[in-house]
């Protein structure tokens, strides 16, 4: 079982100037699983990502990756690592071939020039591979990111938001590769903000200002807010429907409503006093339907939450 | 886990050779800057030393040469610092650096004197430098007029009147027509080296840093002295194409003879050179951003100008400024060139300048090894 195991940290602790910036993180993630890591902007997500590869040094906390010590065998770790930088970290006055060359033997790999080779056909970067990689547009960048940090055939992939701002159909391969990879044992932890992609993760992470605030399959998580959702449609005008998410905001038993098109999402933890609070409302032409909860209004909740402990 | 692969190495000096390549215009400037500044530097800075060793050569013992020797003294211009027994080891003295002067005072000094035939006295200058030579030389003359004006008293008087009673001659030794570029040209390949070479590794590791590209690196299992070594080693080929340029610079430009052996100078220079980029190197595990590395490498740069006896001759400078100047790669390296150049020193002559550059070069290469960040902290 815990041979099975590829990440098990607990308490990992970072602060920069005084500032806790992850604070106890505990984490377990199984071989082959693709985990998903989420949260709000600078809410400790890179710094965690970079104490898993030893690019920071922990203030506290302890725990193995890849049966290594997350503390003391950092070397040892970053041979069967790939990990993709959320900002572009490869050489923009190299091109792609000789970024992926130079990657490639800085990991010691034998005959680097085939395995290149090789990336670049899987990846599909054969048109630019004489390009620099500085004039490559977002989307390439993070294709040739990708290709780089997969080429020693690393056993754990750390992706930190690997595709911010590409494009729906490039995100799509992306997660294709990323599934192919799964599926032959590699274990991946991406951090990401689009919900499509949360949902395609085996295991989630919400981490908020630097605490975990839940954890587990897209299932467990949303039963574990136990949020109760109300779909409110119309069949005249938005107006109405602006003027009624208005209203129903300050209401105390509802957490969030949010627009959804021509639909708006209530949601309350309590049921019986949410049903009371919108029963005022459940009149034409509004037609009000209980639906199921989604990934979301889950996560919105949860950093709602975590606003408000921090006040 | 190795420590140091060469494999990852050699990725490294192939990234970096890709990367100098590319960018023409910091190139340009390794080439440009050189021929610039030799055509600034080119001409004289002027500077009236004093305090220069001398060796005193003296084989009379009469109360004349007692008088010249300590007229040589009080004028300041001279210290007599060695009293050599034979010509050899004056020449040696010399050879080495350690004196600047020899004053030759022949045999029967005192009595040749009184009898009013002329004795010889003969003043050897290592005009290598003229600038450091060339004040106490022209006046030699008229100090030892002075010095035996107190003792040619009475009868004797008649002596010193209106020509000087001795034969003064005075030799430069190895610039003869004591040229000042003779020098300052072989002192300049040290300058442009040091200036530009310190300058363009101590933006290596930092432009790394700023560019976001250290993330990368840091996550690969490459290690500090692969990396280190990996920025140096490009370099020393432009350390080379600098050399090559000043050498020729010299040659057609200023005429400066060549004494030694080219292949001599060619060869040292790899630890010179070697020294120099570890120090950018180091310098950019110390700074945070590109300025600050410009402006330490200034700091460095400075007190190899002005205390390597580049810009003042190093015997002449105050005590505490030799100190600061013996620990600077420069300061050896200019007598190692200056050496090979205008004296015509070999491999035995030269060799004991290069050992202070040597071990200068392993302590910056461990500081800088202490102070790579393998993290990101
Ligand atoms: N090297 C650093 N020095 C100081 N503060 C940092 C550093 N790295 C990150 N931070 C701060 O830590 C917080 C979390 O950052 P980060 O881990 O990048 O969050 P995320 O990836 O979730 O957006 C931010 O407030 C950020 O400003
Ligand atoms: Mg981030």
């Amino acid at each position: 079982m815990s041979s099975e195991t590829v990440i098990n940290v607990q308490g990992l602790t970072k602060s920069f100037d005084g500032k806790t910036v992850v604070n106890g993180l505990n984490m377990e993630i199984k071989k082959g699983e693709i985990y998903g890591f989420l949260g709000p902007n600078g809410s400790g997500k890179t710094t965690s990502i970079r104490m898993l590869c030893g690019l920071l040094k922990p203030d506290a906390g302890s725990g193995s990756c890849l049966g290594y010590d997350v503390i003391n065998e950092s070397e040892l770790i970053k041979p069967h690592v790939g990990y993709m930088t959320q900002k572009f970290s490869l050489y923009e006055d190299l091109t792609i071939r000789e970024n992926l060359d130079f990657t490639a033997r800085v990991f010691g790999l034998e005959n680097p020039t085939k395995i290149v080779t090789d990336c670049i056909e899987r990846m599909a970067l054969g048109p630019f591979e004489k390009q620099l990689a500085g004039n490559l547009s977002g989307g390439w960048k993070q294709r040739l990111s990708l290709g780089a940090c997969t080429l020693h055939s690393p056993k754990l992939l750390l992706l930190d938001e690997p595709t911010a701002g590409v494009d729906p159909g490039a995100r799509r391969d992306f997660w294709d590769q990323v599934h192919t990879l799964a599926s032959q044992g590699i274990t991946a932890l991406i951090s990401t903000h689009y919900m499509d992609e949360a949902e395609r993760c085996h295991r989630l992470a919400y981490i908020a200002y630097g605490n975990l605030l839940a954890s587990g399959t897209v299932e467990e998580m949303i039963h574990d807010s136990e949020l109760v959702t109300w779909n409110v449609a119309i069949n005249n005008g938005e107006n109405a429907l602006h003027t009624l998410s208005e209203q129903l905001k300050p209401l105390p038993a509802i957490d969030q409503v949010v627009a959804f098109g021509n639909t708006l999402h209530v949601s309350g933890r309590d049921p019986v006093l949410l049903e009371k609070a919108i029963a005022p409302f459940q009149r034409p032409p509004f037609e009000w339907t209980l639906i199921e909860t989604s990934l979301e209004e889950v996560f919105i909740d949860l950093m709602q939450q975590s606003k408000d402990g921090l006040k | 886990m190795r420590l140091f692969s060469f494999k990852r190495f050699a990725a490294m000096v192939g990234k970096e050779f890709v990367q100098m390549r590319r960018d023409r215009l910091t190139f340009g400037m390794m080439v440009g800057i050189p021929l610039m500044q030799l055509v600034l530097f080119g001409y004289a800075i002027n500077s009236d030393p004093r305090h220069l060793p001398t060796a005193v050569l003296s084989a009379d013992n009469s109360a004349y040469s007692r008088s010249i020797v300590t007229g040589m003294q009080t004028s300041t211009f001279f210290d007599i610092t060695h009293y050599p027994k034979t010509r050899a080891e004056a020449r040696q003295l010399i050879d080495e650096g350690r004196i600047q002067f020899t004053v030759t005072i022949p045999e029967n000094f005192g009595r040749d004197l009184l009898r009013g035939d002329k004795p010889i006295l003969l003043l050897e200058a290592d005009a290598a430098d003229p600038q450091a030579t060339g004040g106490a030389s022209k006046s030699f003359p008229e100090i030892v007029r002075r010095a035996l004006q107190k003792d040619l008293t009475g009868p004797n008087a008649k002596l010193n009147q209106s020509e000087p009673p001795v034969d003064i001659r005075i030799h430069n030794d190895y610039n003869p027509e004591a040229i000042t570029q003779y020098n300052i040209v072989p002192g300049l390949m040290g300058v442009i080296l040091t200036m530009t070479l310190v300058m363009i590794t101590s933006l290596a590791i930092t432009k790394e840093s700023e560019r976001g590209t250290m993330e990368h690196l840091l996550s690969t299992p490459i290690r500090p002295l692969e990396v280190m070594l990996g920025k140096i080693v490009p370099y020393i080929f432009v350390g080379y194409i600098q050399i090559t340029l000043i050498t020729l610079a010299a040659k057609f430009l200023f005429d400066v003879p060549m004494h030694g052996s080219i292949a001599l100078v060619f060869a040292f220079s790899v630890v010179f050179i070697a020294a120099n980029l570890s120090v950018g190197v180091t310098i950019s595990t110390i700074v945070r951003n590109q300025l600050q590395a410009v402006q330490m490498s200034m700091f460095f740069f400075l007190p190899s100008l002005m205390l390597s006896g580049f810009m003042f001759p190093f015997l002449g400078m105050p005590k505490w400024a030799q100190g600061i100047g013996s620990v600077l790669p420069l300061t050896h390296y200019l007598r190692l060139i200056r050496g090979i150049m205008l004296k015509g020193n070999g491999f035995a002559e030269s060799i004991h300048h290069l050992w202070p550059i040597l071990l200068f070069w392993c302590i910056v290469v461990v500081i800088g090894l202490k102070r790579y960040r393998k993290t990101l902290d």
